[in-house]
């Protein structure tokens, strides 16, 4: 068996099996073939992803301590029914529920804003798209720190600026330490950080209009306004649409920039669900009732994202 | 609202899914509202039933 000079890395992979090897594997399906490059990711699949939500419903039915050794009891559906009589994780609920309507209320204003501003064609706006992404590359733990020095009011930029514009004294207000205004700089951090996201989507979804169509609507004598209504948005809707399943799912579970920016503060004005949820398993080590809280926002996400995926296939479709 | 009556009748995806995704939306009004506690407990039953629901009605004939 020598290697002839036509022989492709293929053939000579085929010629250095062993015969016995080779025999094993031709009395193979494909089927079965398929199912052994496929058994590792699914074995991955169900270790990392399956087992531990498994596991964490069973833990939400019991009173486990991860930090005790003592016997677990199961105790039903108590840790469900005092999660959801309890008015301070009411209160996260209301707070996330503003940092997520918020954030993507806003991002996708000024993303899809930017989006079509950069795709209209100008020298430079490669350096701009650049520019306006730099946010996004940073970590969330870098930029929730240097916010923080932004938001001193005594040596805070951005109380300056906002000074600047509305003549107000830059030491009088303090957007991480009051109970009115630390909502919104969360709010304000996240949109810096992440509307550069939503801008990429939405210049990707605008670069895939054809340039023909606005030809025809042109031809048609169609305003610029009714070109952009009954072209540009529903064509790039399932680009936005997309970007905000992403958004909300990532706001959703929002724990590193906060807890950076203010720790939950003041008081638990800015604890969303998941720096709280992270207090009751591993600061409390309530991990039985922890479980259940974890059960019940991964619900919410999940069937959130349902509808989200069929309303998402229905935009596609039209 | 016919059609949309005799689709639940005749067990057809369309209408269920919409009635299954009613569900998950009041669910996740009535989890984040700051209104009413009450609702606010009942929230993830709504919820979890709408999403088995989804899950189940997504695999009726169209």
């Amino acid at each position: 068996m020598t290697d002839t000079p036509a022989a492709t890395p293929a053939d000579r992979l085929a010629r250095a099996t062993p015969p016995r090897v080779a025999r094993k594997i031709r009395g193979l399906s494909d089927r079965a073939i398929a199912w052994i490059f496929v058994a590792p990711t699914i074995f991955l699949l169900l270790a990392v992803n399956i087992f531990p939500l498994i596991w964490t419903i069973n833990l939400s039915f019991t009173n486990f301590r991860a930090n005790r050794n003592r016997e677990v009891e199961y105790i039903g559906f108590r840790n469900y029914e005092r999660i959801l009589t309890d008015s301070d994780i009411w209160l996260t609920m209301q707070a996330t529920a503003h940092f997520l309507f918020w954030t993507i209320l806003i991002q996708v204003l000024i993303g899809f804003t930017l989006a079509w501003l950069i795709n209209r064609k100008f020298r430079g706006n490669d350096l701009w798209t650049t520019i306006i992404v730099l946010p996004m590359m940073l970590s969330p733990a870098v930029v929730g720190n240097f916010w923080t020095f932004l938001y001193q009011p005594q040596i805070g930029l951005f109380n300056y600026v906002v000074s600047f514009f509305t003549g107000a004294d830059p030491s009088s207000f303090s957007m991480i330490g009051q109970v009115n205004l630390a909502p919104w700089a969360i709010v304000i951090v996240d949109t810096w950080m992440w509307t550069p996201f939503i801008m990429l989507i939405c210049l990707a979804g605008l670069r895939s209009i054809p340039d023909y169509i606005y030809e025809a609507a042109e031809v048609d004598r169609a305003s610029p306004w009714r070109q952009f209504w009954t072209i540009t948005v529903p064509m790039a809707l399932p680009f936005l649409m997309l970007a905000v399943l992403f958004r909300g799912i990532e706001n959703f579970k929002m724990f590193d920039l906060v807890v950076q920016l203010t720790g939950g503060g003041p008081g638990s004005v800015t604890e969303l669900t998941s720096i709280n949820l992270k207090r009751e398993a591993f600061e409390k080590w309530r991990t039985g009732y922890a479980s259940a809280y974890a059960v019940i926002l991964f619900v919410t996400v999940f069937g959130l994202a349902s509808i989200y995926v069929k309303a998402l296939n229905k935009v596609k479709e039209r | 609202m016919r059609d949309f009556l005799s689709g639940l009748a005749r067990l057809r995806r369309g209408p269920w899914e919409a009635v299954a995704s009613a569900l998950i939306g009041l669910g996740v009004v009535m989890l984040m509202q700051p209104f009413v506690m009450v609702a606010y407990t009942y929230s993830f039953i709504v919820t979890l039933t709408g999403t088995v629901m989804f899950l189940i009605v997504s695999h009726f004939p169209e």
